[in-house]
């Protein structure tokens, strides 16, 4: 019921995201011009079929990537402040992203911004590899690998600095645009992009799923019930790094969705995991796509970061839930 | 079908806890106390023949070698409930049971989970928690669902980690009339750390006493709890009163 709720209100939100934009095509247009594409004028389309669907898609799909991710990454290192943003993958990727964009390195048929992309990707994979290494070489001590991603945020966010520092003030606009998180580099070959990674990871995910529910229970409890548990958390922060690095890499920072899609999820549905992984993906979904069309309609005629809104939009939902459940029990 | 325990070494990191321990030979339908100071291994041996912390040595089920199984496999032989509770899960106590079960296979399918996972709470006197939440429960309560948790996948062997440490009397008294009806119904060796020497008298046919990762002394209630293994064990003197029945009556007169 509740993902069902979840799946139209998400499909609402991309609707709306949409419908809204700075230039002033009216709703109805939009919708006309959906159905019957030839009755709108070459600019009117390309705005369409350029801009916003990927947008919009991309919004949606982010969400989903940062909150799945996020809502792994919690069962299984048992920390409720667990997120791609919170444990430095999206700070690797910033400092990846911002070491291209000011050292202007360049590769031979290789446009700037897609190697800034790869770069971003490569450092924010690179850094959940990191806690893999750690989480398999400190058997057990969840707690540091936590602490060890922490660590990276800092050590990340004070590198970014140091080279936004040296930096021109063209390359400091660009980067800090990156840094705000941006929808307005979604193409659709990214869309496409990050359509793959999803369809390729969720399924994994759900198999397991019944795994990750008995691991909430306890590590000792779960490998009694027979879960390989090194294994789960190896694969699942696999799974977790592909995701959250690919979303950052297209979008660059969006902090919040990852960390509280999981939450708003867990107090709709409780945390069996075979209902608690679809929730936070679509709870993540929706955030964003909202996040989304906030972000082209809080200040009028001005495209806000996505970034900044995530968090001006999530916070109080997150509020809400929180105290109406405690209110609750 | 019996349970044997030859030889095992366990150990953390650089050190050693247990160092080449033996058992005697637990037969099906027994329930073996083990009993022993803080410290003394228990914990750390229960988890080593259940196959959660890496050992060396030989933990054998009949013609079954169990210490060479994977997790999953010995997970359908064994199960172990840890001496911590959890804390912080968002899941209803059916929800916990069944998880359990489907974690890895067991025998049968998946069809029937919910079922048994009611069944097991029943026989652990719980079904009027099962559409509670773990999380909203008292320490007793959430005691008792893990021990729905562990016997729901029905293993030949159950090993029981200060299984009524919250418990109040009467649910003492249950837990530990569960476990032998469980024994014997199943087949199964139970195996429970309990620290009340009266009430591991009471349960089991056999008692194992461990000190300091080594079994001091182990063998029917009235053998292995003496005034003398008080005294050399957990430095207190006590006398012991054979009350009939298997009974005994344990009173400290002072601590050495
Ligand atoms: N994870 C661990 N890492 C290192 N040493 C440990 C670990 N767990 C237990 N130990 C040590 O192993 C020894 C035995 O611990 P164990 O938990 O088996 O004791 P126990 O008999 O169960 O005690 P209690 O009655 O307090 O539960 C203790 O000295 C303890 O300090
Ligand atoms: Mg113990």
């Amino acid at each position: 019921m509740v993902l069902l709720a979840l799946a139209v209100g998400c499909v609402a939100a991309l609707a709306l995201d949409v419908m809204v934009g700075p230039s002033s095509m009216s709703p109805w247009r939009i919708l006309e011009g959906l159905v019957r594409p030839s009755v709108l004028s070459p600019s009117e389309t390309a705005i369409i079929w350029q801009i916003r669907l990927p947008y919009a898609l991309m919004a949606i799909m982010v969400g989903a990537a940062l909150s799945l991710a996020g809502a792994e990454m919690q069962t299984v290192l048992n920390n409720p402040l667990a997120s791609p943003f919170t444990l430095g993958v999206s700070a690797a990727a910033a400092f990846g992203a911002s070491l291209s964009i000011v050292l202007g390195l360049g590769l031979p048929f290789v446009s700037n911004d897609t190697l800034t992309t790869i770069n971003a990707f490569v450092f924010a994979f690179g850094s959940v590899l990191a806690l893999q290494a750690l989480a398999r070489a400190q058997r057990g001590g969840v707690q540091s690998i936590v602490l060890f991603g922490i660590a990276l945020v800092f050590a990340f966010n004070a590198l970014t600095a140091l080279v936004q520092y040296v930096s021109s003030q063209e390359a400091l606009q660009q980067l800090v645009f990156w840094t705000m998180g941006s929808l307005s580099r979604s193409t659709w070959r990214s869309v496409a992009f990050m359509a793959v990674v999803i369809i390729l990871t969720t399924p994994f995910s759900v198999l397991a799923a019944r795994a990750l529910t008995a691991l909430r229970l306890g590590e000792d409890r779960a490998m009694s019930f027979g879960v390989n548990v090194g294994r789960l958390r190896f694969l699942s922060l696999l799974r977790v790094s592909l995701l959250s690095a690919t979303a950052v890499a297209f979008v660059g920072v969006v902090g919040f969705v990852g960390l509280v899609a999981p939450h708003i999820a867990r107090l709709l549905v409780g945390e069996d995991h075979r209902v608690f992984l679809p929730a936070s993906i679509l709870s993540g979904a929706l955030l964003m796509s909202l996040a989304s069309a906030a972000s082209k309609t809080l200040v009028p005629g001005a495209l806000l970061p996505v970034g900044i809104v995530t968090a001006v939009i999530g916070v109080p939902v997150f509020l809400l839930l929180i105290f109406r459940n405690g209110a609750k029990g | 079908m019996s349970l044997s325990v030859q030889n095992l070494t366990v150990g953390y990191r650089d050190r050693t806890v247990i160092n080449g321990l033996s058992l005697a030979p637990i037969a099906a339908g027994q329930v073996v106390s083990l009993v022993g100071p803080n410290g003394a291994g228990k914990s750390t041996l229960l988890r080593a023949i259940a196959g959660l912390t890496p050992a060396r040595g030989d933990v054998r089920l009949g013609d079954l070698n169990l210490g060479a199984m994977s997790i999953s496999e010995r997970a359908r032989h064994v199960a172990y409930m840890p001496q911590t509770l959890p804390q912080d899960v968002a899941l209803t106590v059916l929800e916990t049971v069944i998880a359990a079960l489907e974690a890895s296979p067991v025998a049968g399918s998946h069809a029937h989970s919910a079922d048994q996972a009611m069944q097991a709470l029943v026989k652990v006197g719980a079904a009027e928690l099962a559409s509670r939440r773990l999380d909203r429960l008292s320490g007793g309560q959430r005691q008792i669902a893990g021990l729905a948790q562990a016997m729901v996948r029905r293993p030949k062997v159950l090993l029981l980690d200060e299984p009524t440490s919250a418990l109040d009397l009467r649910h003492q008294l249950d837990v530990l009339t569960l476990a032998r009806t469980y024994a014997r119904e199943n087949d199964a060796v139970v195996i429970m750390v309990l620290h009340d020497l009266q009430s591991a008298a009471r349960a089991s046919d056999h008692i194992v006493v461990l000190s300091d990762g080594a079994v001091k002394i182990e063998g029917a209630p009235q053998q292995a709890i003496t005034p003398e293994v008080l005294a050399d064990v957990w430095q207190v003197q006590a006398r012991v009163e054979n009350c009939g029945r298997g009974l005994i009556q344990v009173m400290v007169d002072a601590v050495l």
